[in-house]
């Protein structure tokens, strides 16, 4: 094929045109491209103008006159505006990278398409993913990354219940609150014990879930039990019910005066096993209401395990027991060599989440004892998990903003960065097909 | 040899006895507390324990109660317009982007996937403050699509995955020779792909529905009105105040909430769990 030399583009000059955007595209002869580039750069421009550069001054100095600003609108402004200020970032680069990639074509192919609709067919094809993602990117911006942003900025400042806009401004104190936490030694305190708990509870009421969810999976699939259909259901009766109803329910059923474990379950056990157990103080010992809270999960979650290791169970070939079988392993063997390695291998990611999905927990906590008997200082109750106390910061009758959104920081970093070492240790990524 | 045959049939019989002793044990453990709770939905009022108690009167009064004295038929309805609100939305995006992600292969892909199984994990919480602000700033406090648009994002990153999971189990193969049919984007996917799908589309729905009827922390947050309530922060209302509770109320509330909710889930269990083995697992 020859290829005109007059129609040669040069890709240097083609990505330098473009810093102004749209310039590049006219000239590689997309002149429909570059007006619409040119466009959104204007667009731009003049939002800067107009509310770009004001929002940003308001977020750096939060506000000079009280009653007059507000300071936390001019924070929110200010993290919408950054977040504009990214997408075009994010255009910006996708204009240079496009002019670039076009004036290569130019030489490569000596045409390109340079009417309106055919760069439309080309957009709409290559274009349709993102398109398809779109509403999802939108609403998670929305609710998602937008929020977590502001939660980001509010631990750098002193938002609290002495600050509260408009009567007041709020101001940037940098790393003030995360100082805090460690060296007021009323909030290491609290911190230390709130978190310590966290992680006993994620780690008994997470691992009771598993393997009761293994174990039931394991007995429930043995071909000789009938009624296995009935059993299913009942099992799975705690995952159907909405969560919220079974642990208010708990919550009635375990109160220390009228509840049915003090009035009815443990009088039976003793008659039954000639013991003599005296009426358990479930709400108002924080032992006994963290073994409760331990029981309940243990409760709620295992039918999710079971259903999912059902399915791994009836997954596993037949022939590899087989193979076992006439190793000479015995049932032991079999379990450790064979179940237990499918089940992991096939199951860990889910069980990943399972771990994250506790240590932030709060209905649980909250609903059942509302974080009680007790405390432990700085508003957090004895079986406070730090979400739950989290929750108290904020809408106690001393709000604690800052801070709250600054111990919000430190456990998502903690979180996600445990589950990433866990998923990839576990290879959960799993290879590029799976991506 | 006659040794050996005996005690193979006691350790079967042994086998036989503690599966269905375990079996039997932990289904009782399961429907005692759920019976508890049925039960004293049909007790009158006037009950001194929360207990099984299948002797004393029953009665309806609860239910009637429930409806003319209670605000619980607005709760109800409320939580069902969130819900229905939440699942068409819900559903309809996550649809879209599990396709997607499963079938194009794109720049910025694997990092995407990546970012939404990081942002799953970003407790609710994280977001509290800026909720309420946004709120106040939309003069959203206290409405309803304000809520439904939390859920709607809030379940977006996980159920893409599980999405994308179960669009992955359909070959491509079919979606290739639609192509080279002639078949355009919207047809190979409208025509060809979603219908295969079908399953895990009725558990999306399913999940998105019971979001909102078990949410209670954002609801508790920005709903005020005592009118404009959710079924889970109203019924928490009946036991909340210790020196004043309404057990009774409260559970025929929670039977009410609980039955429908149930019954979906019984009638798309056996969809879910092939869903979930296929999407949430990597097996």
């Amino acid at each position: 094929m020859e290829i005109d030399q007059n129609k040669l583009k040069n890709v240097r000059k083609a990505g330098l045109y473009s810093l102004i955007p749209g310039l590049g595209q006219f000239y590689n002869k997309q002149p429909f491209k570059g007006v619409i580039f040119i466009a959104i750069f204007l667009l731009f421009v003049f939002q800067m103008a107009i509310a770009g550069i004001p929002a940003l001054t308001g977020f750096i100095t939060l506000g000079t006159t009280p009653r007059v600003d507000h300071s936390l609108f001019l924070l929110i402004k200010g993290s919408l505006q950054i977040i504009v200020i990214l997408l075009f970032f994010v255009f910006y680069f996708l204009n240079i990278y496009d002019a670039r990639r076009v004036a290569t074509i130019w030489n490569v192919k000596g045409k390109a398409n340079t009417t309106a609709k055919a760069i439309l067919k080309n957009a709409w094809d290559s274009g349709f993913p993102y398109l398809l993602t779109i509403p999802a990117y939108l609403a998670m911006t929305f609710v998602i990354i937008f929020p977590v942003l502001v939660t980001l900025f509010t631990a750098f400042t002193n938002y609290d219940f002495y600050h509260i806009p408009p009567f007041k401004l709020i101001d940037w104190v940098g790393l003030k609150n995360f100082l805090n936490i460690f060296s007021l030694s009323s909030y290491r305190e609290t911190f230390t014990s709130v978190f310590s708990w966290t992680i006993i509870w994620t780690l008994c009421a997470t691992t009771g879930q598993i393997v009761l969810g293994i174990l039931t999976a394991i007995v429930a699939n043995q071909d000789f039990i009938k009624g296995r259909r009935l059993f299913r259901i009942i099992f799975l009766l705690p995952w159907a019910i909405p969560a919220f109803i079974t642990i208010m329910s708990f919550s009635n059923i375990f109160n220390d005066s009228i509840g049915a474990i003090n009035t009815q379950v443990i009088p039976a056990i003793n008659h039954l096993l000639f013991t003599d157990i005296p009426a358990i103080s479930w709400k108002t010992d924080p032992f006994w209401t963290k073994v409760a809270l331990i029981i309940i999960q243990t409760w709620l979650g295992f039918p999710y395990i079971f259903v999912m290791v059902t399915g791994v169970l009836q997954s596993i070939p037949g022939d590899l027991y087989e193979a076992a079988r006439i190793d000479g392993a015995n049932f032991w063997q079999k379990f450790w060599r064979i179940t237990l390695p499918m089940i992991l291998f096939a199951t860990a990611p889910v069980l990943i989440t399972q771990y994250t999905f506790n240590f932030n927990n709060f209905s649980i906590i909250y609903l059942f004892n509302n974080g009680g008997p007790g405390s432990v200082g700085s508003g957090a109750g004895s079986t406070d998990i730090l979400i739950s106390w989290i929750y108290k910061l904020t809408t106690g009758t001393s709000p604690q903003y800052a801070m709250a959104a600054a111990i919000t920081l430190m456990i998502s970093f903690i979180v996600i960065g445990v589950s990433l070492i866990a998923f990839k240790k576990t290879n959960a990524f799993g290879n590029e097909e799976m991506m | 040899m006659g040794e050996f045959m005996k005690s193979q049939k006691f350790a079967r019989f042994c086998n036989r006895f503690f599966t269905y002793a375990f079996l039997l044990l932990l289904s009782l453990i399961i429907i005692y507390p759920l019976l508890i709770t049925v039960s004293t939905a049909f007790r009158e009022a006037n009950i001194v324990s929360f207990q099984l108690d299948l002797h004393s009167n029953w009665t309806l009064d609860n239910f009637r109660e429930l409806f003319t004295n209670t605000l619980y038929k607005n709760w109800y309805i409320n939580t069902l317009i969130i819900a229905v609100a939440t699942m068409v939305l819900q559903v309809v995006i996550v649809t879209l982007a599990g396709y997607t992600y499963s079938r194009y292969r794109f720049k910025g892909r694997k990092y995407s996937l990546v970012f939404f199984l990081i942002i799953q994990m970003v407790p609710t919480m994280a977001a509290l403050t800026a909720f309420y602000v946004l709120a106040n700033i939309l003069n959203a406090l206290d409405t309803y699509w304000f809520l439904t648009l939390l859920y709607v994002g809030g379940g977006i990153p996980m159920n893409t995955w599980l999405m994308k999971g179960y669009f992955d189990t359909v070959p491509r193969d079919l979606d290739e020779s639609a192509r080279i049919d002639g078949a355009g984007h919207l047809r190979v996917f409208w025509q060809i792909v979603l219908p295969l799908v079908k399953p895990m589309l009725a558990v999306q729905a399913l999940w998105a529905f019971m979001g909102p009827f078990g949410d209670f922390l954002l609801a508790k947050f920005l709903l005020r009105t005592p009118e404009h309530l959710t079924v889970a922060v109203g019924l928490q209302q009946f036991i909340s105040n210790p020196t004043d509770q309404k057990v009774t109320l409260f559970a025929a509330g929670a039977f009410l909430a609980a039955l429908p909710i149930c019954i979906l889930f019984f009638f798309l269990q056996k969809n879910f769990v092939s869903g979930l083995t296929s999407g949430g697992t990597k097996g």
